[in-house]
């Protein structure tokens, strides 16, 4: 078993902390993805070259919308990209003309201040125009602030207020088996969103009711709007928490779309229990002085800082 | 005949489950109480409790219900709305999912179990939320209409039952409409308009009046929103006096908002039968009706006190 090093930058006091983990999902490199065993949901089309160029489209979109909103959460929509892209652009069943379609897969956003991130995929595999990015937080615009299901096609939880996205993710889990459907639930966490205790009271009740087909993905950028999550609410030993309440864990380098791709394809082999994939970031990961930087938590970019940020994202 | 609504509710919900495939019902460790534990019994793969966690329960039931279900999600009425308000707010009331709120145990007369278990503020908050309908029934046989129209309209709903048993005053032939107050006894010179245990008191208040020659209408408001607007005006324009009665606090529930409607269309001499400003404590619930001042000979004082407030 491989072990990796992951470096990340300890954010708001420029440390940098090594991370050691050995991990089955780490140690799959994207020869895996394309090997007969990954082929249930993986688009060969798509290789992960192109891939990458997508991650980078939907950093320039976020970077873009909330500059020009003038406010948003830059920082963990960049961290959460390439978790978002490898759902959408491989995982996940769905079907962007039809985004009521019952026998989709569901994205649950229960981060919801990632919005920009969530408009910037969405409008990439076509649920509505890309020009329409730039109405984000405007009025009358589909975009909202935070997600909301009652406005923009493809979001299917109102979200924003933090805690509630798994617990929404259970119900829907749940149906999946009242009807007899196959299609899996993904929800993706904010490592600061769990603080919530109701992250803790859904963790115990997906684990009771041996929920298989979902799973929890947790952004850990390692900051929260005060700082560090060390210094705010200590977390660790997460992915041991996780474990302790009954889920299956797995931890990846949450830029590294192949890992997270086998992680994604391992989940679906694991029964009787959800799985949970702890997937290290970087905060506002892909330009230089967002990333690690908690003031981009909920920051906008100015016009000189739009522009050296698309500059670094060619 | 004697009944407590929540038995009600708890048959009902067998033989709606049974017609209707589609719906799931959802508890926080309390269905012995709620009498979901009916249907855990009868339907047990669409019963889901989820242990002392009312926050998750409520986003369990918004997840079901954007999934196609009809969920009920039971709980004492201190709990829910009170405990996981953020919850039914962002996962309930602002996506308007199909989701229905049915709580137990409501106002003073859970009795014994004292301050912590007395829900007093449930209508005041769930009132606050838009896209709420919200039903206080009056007897057992309202509470199976209200539950069975809950079950047959689209959005969330929040329907208040009791713990004790209590008389029954709708005869069978009743029929129960979401939005429309019930006129249980006509008058001209005032009206009583209340809700759940309190509609028997205003009637026995109304019998007393009577004898003294106070012709005295009374109002089964038992949609408390959207409120009968036109009922309300109505009697505020005919008997010219409106005393409300209700087992919650005075600021937020039924009073305040009967007070809102009669402000605006025809403003008239107004008597708030209601918990004034104050936590209860232990006791027997006749006792604890009585020492905070909710009985029918209390809605009967406040009744002839207001008639002299009355132009004439």
């Amino acid at each position: 078993m491989t072990t990796l090093e992951v470096t990340v930058p300890l954010a708001g006091r420029g440390a940098k902390r090594k991370q050691a983990y050995s991990k089955a999902s780490a140690e799959i490199s994207a020869e895996a993805i394309s090997s007969p065993r990954g082929k249930s949901a993986l688009n060969p089309s798509a290789p992960l070259e192109e891939m990458e160029l997508k991650a980078k489209e939907l950093r320039r979109h976020i970077v873009m919308m909330t500059g020009k909103a003038g406010s948003g959460h830059p920082g963990g929509s960049l961290s959460a990209v390439e978790i978002v892209a490898a759902l959408f652009f491989k995982i996940l069943r769905h079907d962007p003309k039809n985004p009521k379609w019952t026998d989709r897969d569901r994205f649950i956003l229960s981060k919801g201040h990632a919005a920009p991130l969530l408009y910037a995929v969405l409008a990439e595999r076509g649920y509505f125009p890309v020009d329409e990015l730039s109405t984000l937080r405007k009025l009358n615009s589909r975009l909202q602030g935070h997600a909301d299901m009652t406005s923009t096609p493809g979001v299917e939880m109102s979200s924003g207020s933090l805690g509630q996205g798994l617990s929404f993710g259970i119900g829907v889990a749940l149906a999946a088996r009242l009807d007899k459907k196959d299609y899996r639930v993904y929800v993706l966490l904010g490592d600061g969103e769990c603080d919530e205790g109701q992250i803790w009271e859904a963790a115990m009740a997906a684990a009771h009711f041996k929920l298989d087909n979902i799973v929890a993905i947790v952004d850990h950028n390692d900051l929260q709007l005060d700082g560090p999550n060390c210094d705010i609410m200590n977390l660790e030993p997460l992915p041991e928490k996780f474990k302790a309440f009954g889920w299956h864990v797995t931890e990846v380098d949450g830029h590294n779309l192949s890992q997270l791709l086998t992680a994604f394809e391992k989940a679906k082999e694991i029964k009787g229990r959800p799985t949970a994939i702890i997937a290290h970031t970087i905060k506002g990961k892909g330009v230089s002085f967002m990333e690690g930087n908690v003031d981009f938590h909920g920051k906008a970019p100015t016009t000189a800082e739009i522009e050296q940020a698309i500059g670094e994202l060619k | 005949m004697e009944q407590s609504t929540r038995e009600a509710y708890g048959k009902t919900l067998v033989e709606l489950g049974r017609q209707n495939p589609n719906i799931v019902v959802l508890d926080a460790d309390l269905s012995k109480s709620t009498q979901t534990g009916l249907f855990s019994k009868e339907l047990p793969e669409r019963f889901f409790n989820c242990g002392i966690a009312e926050q998750n329960m409520i986003g369990i039931a918004a997840g079901l219900a954007a999934s196609g279900k009809t969920v009920f999600a039971s709980t004492f009425a201190v709990f829910a709305p009170g405990r996981c308000f953020d919850q039914i707010r962002m996962s309930v009331a602002q996506p308007k999912l199909n989701v229905k709120i049915v709580t137990t145990h409501s106002g003073i007369t859970v009795g014994e179990d004292g301050t912590s278990h007395h829900a007093i503020e449930d209508l005041s908050l769930i009132c606050s939320l838009p896209s709420f309908t919200v039903i206080v029934p009056a007897d057992a046989i309202e509470a199976a209409q209200a539950i069975e129209v809950a079950a047959q309209t689209q959005g969330p709903f929040y329907v208040r039952l009791s713990r004790p048993k209590t008389l029954v005053i709708n005869t069978p032939d009743y029929k129960f409409t979401v939005g429309k107050a019930t006129t249980l006894k006509e008058g001209k010179d005032i009206t009583i308009i209340a809700i759940g245990i309190m509609v028997a008191f205003a009637l026995e208040a109304a019998r007393s009046l009577a004898r003294d020659g106070i012709d005295c209408r009374v109002l089964n408001m038992s949609t408390v929103k959207p409120l009968d607007s036109d009922a309300i005006t109505k009697a505020a324009v005919e008997t010219g006096a409106i005393v409300t009665a209700e087992e919650h606090l005075r600021r937020g529930g039924l009073g305040s908002a009967v007070a809102q409607i009669v402000a605006e269309n025809h403003p008239v001499p107004m008597s708030f039968v209601a918990l004034n400003d104050v936590y209860a404590k232990s006791g027997k619930a006749e006792e604890l009706l009585q020492r905070h001042k909710l009985t029918a000979a209390d809605i009967e004082t406040t009744a002839r006190s207001l008639l002299t407030r009355k132009r004439r």
